[in-house]
């Protein structure tokens, strides 16, 4: 028996350790891949500051702008409509993570779980309407 | 635990990932380099003219010689900028995007990890990009880097939205998070068995909120070179440049890879009989990436880009309501007789 098959063996295991070899069968590959990702993001980065020119003059790292020289820094203020819709993405988004789950046991949960989740959805409808017509998705 | 057991249970599966990881990373990292020679390939002979055709035998090293030529470039930190973040945003933008595979089965059972959250991992991670977005928007300090990566974090959070009610529409019909078993619920005799058919409006939307995520023609009004000229990479060079375009095309494969998976039956074949069930799944698998690759390609070079109110209106006041309308429309379909319609 090889070291591989022998890990994903369960049975040589206490039935308590089970559980968390499986979990670890499942996300250590995901670590694992972390480290490296992140190794080849920096990796190239290190090599491209050690093989290319450094040259640097004030004109060359001065902000990118169009012919003149910018009349101040980005730290400005913006649109308050990013605001918003930063907003607007959290409660749907919370609406996707109720779902996902919801969805998972649609079969086991049966006509009862389906009218609850319409129930949930009409109410959320609801307040989608009103920001629709209160022009929170508008941009012109 | 003795050191025998230390080295089975532990260094054991340490390397075997590592092994399967490296598979995965470094074919999908020259996938990566051909896929901007192919977009170059495809783009020029849309518009009737070659495309690069000088580096190797008919342009086929000139991916080779982009990344020579972006090595050997100065990596340029504007004085006015946030250094540790300039240089940390290109890197916080290609990890998710690499991540994203380790849950990908290439076929059955296939994947650099078989997850029973597979769906769940993806949706999660891949929500991390906006991150690198947004860092490197602010951490340059320029008016066009900052205006870019606004437009960017309000163009992906609203497509992320009508994907992932997308996503739950395949959920209810296929009944699992792992992504070999909604694979294998789409088995049956062939295309038509495949998700597409009965999920077409969530296909269609997935795959379009797919080019919006990746900022991709006719939605890259934050790269948007005519006005704001390269959006959130406006300041950056050399390697620090090419970790976003790294990301940015390995998105592109990956939406493509998980639409084939979801919507157009993963690695079996169009129709289960002789000659078709003779190609590895596997085969055809990356034939239906490739194909939807495509796609991505061919829709760049044929629509001019949108403006970015009717983006908003696109992903806010047509998608959602669409996925909404649908998720409900799946539900009623599976409490009465006509789930035999969808299972």
């Amino acid at each position: 028996m090889t070291g591989a098959d022998r890990w994903s063996d369960e049975t040589l295991l206490q039935p308590a350790w089970r559980g968390v070899v499986r979990m670890l069968t499942h996300y250590l590959p995901v670590l694992i891949f972390l480290f490296i990702a992140l190794l080849v993001g920096v990796v190239p980065l290190l090599l491209g500051a050690a093989l290319g020119p450094s040259k640097p003059d004030s004109e060359k790292l001065s902000p990118y702008e169009c012919g003149f020289e910018a009349f101040e820094d980005a730290r400005m203020k913006f649109d308050v409509r990013y605001y918003l819709v930063a907003i607007l993405f959290i409660l749907f988004d919370l609406e996707i993570a109720f779902l996902f789950p919801w969805a998972v046991v649609f079969d086991q949960i049966g006509l009862v779980g389906f009218v609850a989740m319409l129930i949930f959805l009409g109410i959320l409808v609801i307040g989608f309407i009103y920001e629709w017509k209160k022009g929170a998705l508008e941009w012109e | 635990m003795n050191i025998q057991t230390l080295q089975d249970h532990f260094w054991w599966p340490v390397l075997w990932s590592v092994l399967k990881i490296l598979v995965v990373v470094v074919p999908l990292l020259l996938a990566v380099a051909y896929l901007t020679l192919a977009e170059r390939k495809v783009i020029g002979y849309i518009q009737v003219r070659l495309g690069p055709n000088r580096v190797g035998i008919k342009g086929s090293l000139q991916p080779i010689a982009d990344a020579i030529k972006l090595l050997f470039k100065e990596i340029i930190i504007p004085s006015s900028a946030n250094r540790f973040l300039f240089l940390a945003a290109p890197v916080l933008a290609f990890v998710p995007a690499m991540l994203v595979w380790a849950a990908i089965p290439f076929g059955p059972g296939m994947a650099i990890s078989n997850m029973n959250a597979g769906l769940l991992y993806v949706l999660a991670i891949a929500g991390l990009g906006v991150y690198g977005i947004i860092v490197a928007g602010w951490a340059s300090n320029s008016k066009y880097a900052f205006l870019g990566a606004m437009r960017a974090a309000a163009q992906l959070v609203a497509y992320e939205i009508a994907m992932g009610f997308a996503l739950v529409g395949v959920l209810m019909v296929a009944q699992t998070l792992d992504l070999s078993k909604i694979v294998e619920a789409q088995a049956g005799g062939g295309f038509w068995s495949w998700y597409w058919l009965p999920l077409f409006p969530f296909f269609l939307i997935y795959f379009i909120s797919g080019v919006a995520e990746t900022n991709r023609a006719p939605f890259d009004v934050a790269e948007g070179e005519s006005e704001i000229v390269a959006g959130f990479h406006v300041e950056y060079s050399g390697m620090a440049f090419a970790l976003f375009f790294l990301a940015e095309y390995a998105n592109m494969i990956f939406v493509s890879i998980l639409t084939a998976i979801l919507f157009l039956g993963g690695w079996y074949p169009p129709i289960n009989l002789p000659p078709f069930t003779w190609v590895p799944g596997t085969a055809w698998l990356i034939a239906k990436t490739a194909f939807l690759l495509f796609v991505f390609l061919w829709i760049r070079a044929t629509f001019p880009r949108y403006r970015y109110d009717q983006i908003m209106r696109l992903g806010w006041k047509v998608f959602i309501p669409v996925t909404i309308a649908w998720i409900v429309v799946i539900g009623i379909a599976l409490e009465t007789p006509l789930r035999v319609l969808l299972r």
